[in-house]
């Protein structure tokens, strides 16, 4: 009876997992599918590595592929000094009561919807980027890095925060006891130990940069060029389907947004490898 | 005395409300006993002339509810054709297989035209269809040439679903090309917003949004001002269209019928389109 009943929950359990796990599988089939029309042809390599300019009926998201990738490279590399500066100085370096402060307000950073991002975007730090690059509209890639890399930081912050928590109670005693200063005891004991968060809170950080729309939508331009440099205006990917969705249904436009979504769904797929390649390996090595 | 003038004060009032309320009561009288929603959505040059609509019938008969979307005129086809809104508005004239394939009923309930504008601080004041084509296509990319400062041109366009981006194209531009670095803004309003902030950027919106913030630029020496749209001599212009998928329910069709009469054409002139009745 026993045996019956812890089966058939063991069935019922696979059975929902199987479905859970099947629906990010059928996604991608989705995608692949919708976007047939325009990879049909001998035209695939064509959409991944060609221009966009629908008049002469070329539907290439080369231009939004590097647009994202700019953007969020660039925003993780503004980014990742200022995190493991703020979370150094809530965890190690700081006073503790100064450092609880801090990490309140990084907390509720965190809860700041993106569009709020996006309009300070357009009206402090646009006009900022204009004065600075001569000839430019103020809207572009290192615009749009600068504010994605506020956005992302509470990520990292709180990330790295956690994983210097867990560098053992121990290591540090023992630092103390050999007289080692804040910043010995930050460069030697807490940041080697805590190597393994800091890459994945990088990676996280980069995928919320390479998911993140508003930003990049309402100040990168969105142009459809490929950046020549990073005051140039850029499209991104997740941008370009949220300005393609409202074209015609039946349009080739419309459907390059699977390519764009098939494009964003692989670089997800990547940061997740990522990140359990090094959640494993560090396991392993201990 | 003093309370004889508060009477006078009070009946003044009255009769100037009532006076109001009589020059609307004529055409809301449709809508007495009336219930339930309308919903609308798709180009946002039409959002103003929905909105003061939308609200005089609420004012009237609060069980009405209407529901006013953006999204462009290819959203507005879109979602019509769906069943998701009942008005899919749209700032052209909507192509002969959008209308076969969602059976789409007409209503253009005004004429607008679509302005090169440039910032304020800009001195060009007046653009050849020629010069124009040339700077969206990239050839001119410099204020200089065009009797400016010595500034980088830049470009602001619409997204691939705006009915104002169709109109300006294949009006002013000649169906010529747009170049690839321009930027990309999702609405009239945004265009404004984005001109506005940047002195040396050129764009186009809807003549019914121009205001202070914005100069229209005048093209092929003709200002784009309403006398100039409504006598054709201002080229770049279209129809405002209200569509529906099929013919209009009841209470749908009584909003449109609104549109058309004197009230709603007063709306319409007064958010800057032409009148066409």
């Amino acid at each position: 009876m026993r045996a019956v009943k812890e089966t058939a929950v063991e069935r019922a359990l696979l059975l929902s997992t199987i479905v859970s796990g099947s629906i990010t599988l059928i996604i991608f089939g989705f995608m692949l599918f919708m976007a047939l029309p325009l990879l049909g042809g001998g035209k695939i390599f064509q959409i991944f590595v060609g221009s966009w300019s629908p008049g002469d009926g070329s539907y290439g998201i080369l231009p939004m592929t590097v647009g994202t990738l700019a953007i969020s490279f660039l925003s993780v590399t503004i980014s990742f000094p200022m995190s493991i500066g703020c979370s150094s100085f809530i965890g190690v370096l700081g006073p503790k009561r100064s450092g609880r402060y801090l990490k309140r307000i990084v907390q509720m950073m965190t809860g700041i919807p993106t569009v709020i991002y996006g309009f300070v975007g357009i009206f402090l730090l646009v006009p900022i980027v204009r004065g600075l690059a001569s000839g430019g509209s103020g809207m572009s890639v290192i615009t749009a890095a600068l504010m994605l890399s506020v956005l992302i930081s509470p990520t990292m912050v709180l990330f790295f925060n956690d994983s210097f928590e867990r560098v053992p109670a121990s290591y540090l005693d023992a630092a103390d006891g050999l007289g080692a200063s804040n910043v010995q005891k930050l460069v030697y004991v807490v940041l080697p130990n805590a190597k393994k968060g800091i890459i994945i809170g990088l990676i996280l950080a980069f995928g919320r940069a390479l998911g993140d729309t508003l930003v990049a939508l309402m100040i990168a331009g969105n142009s459809t060029q490929i950046p020549g440099s990073v005051f140039d205006s850029a499209r991104a990917l997740t941008a370009h389907i949220a300005l393609v969705i409202a074209a015609d249904y039946e349009s080739l436009e419309f459907k390059s947004i699977f390519a764009c979504g098939m494009v964003l769904y692989l670089f997800a797929t990547a940061i997740v490898i990522g990140v359990r390649y090094f959640a494993f390996t560090d396991r392993e090595t201990r | 005395m003093k309370r004889t003038c508060t009477l006078f004060l009070l009946v003044v009032l009255c009769l100037v409300f009532s006076g109001l309320s009589l020059s609307f009561a004529e055409p809301l009288d449709a809508f007495k006993g009336e219930k339930g929603t309308v919903k609308i959505s798709g180009g946002t040059a039409h959002i103003p002339v929905m909105k003061e609509t939308a609200r005089l019938i609420m004012t009237a008969n609060p069980d009405i509810r209407i529901t006013i979307a953006g999204g462009g005129s290819g959203v507005g086809i879109k979602q019509v054709g769906e069943g998701l809104v009942d008005i899919g508005n749209t700032g052209r004239k909507p192509t002969d297989d959008e209308i076969k394939r969602y059976n789409l009923k007409l209503f253009m309930w005004a004429v607008d035209g679509v302005a090169l504008i440039v910032n304020p601080k800009n001195k060009v004041r007046s653009l050849s269809k020629a010069q124009a084509a040339d700077i969206f296509s990239g050839k001119i990319d410099n204020w200089k040439a065009l009797g400016g400062e010595d500034r980088k041109i830049n470009l602001y366009t619409r997204d691939e679903a705006s009915g104002t981006r169709e109109v300006f194209w294949e009006k002013a531009l000649g169906k010529g090309n747009i170049a690839k670095s321009a930027n990309v803004v999702v609405s009239n309003g945004a265009m404004k917003s984005a001109i506005s902030q940047d002195p040396y950027a050129i764009g186009y919106v809807s003549v019914g949004h121009i205001d202070k913030t914005v100069v229209p630029v005048a093209f092929d020496g003709v200002e784009p001002t309403i006398a100039t749209v409504k006598s054709g001599k201002y080229a770049v212009s279209r129809g405002l269209y209200s569509n529906t998928k099929g013919d209009p329910a009841p209470l749908t069709k009584k909003f449109l019928d609104l549109l058309f009469t004197g009230e709603g054409q007063k709306i319409v002139t007064a958010n800057g389109f032409i009148a066409v009745k």
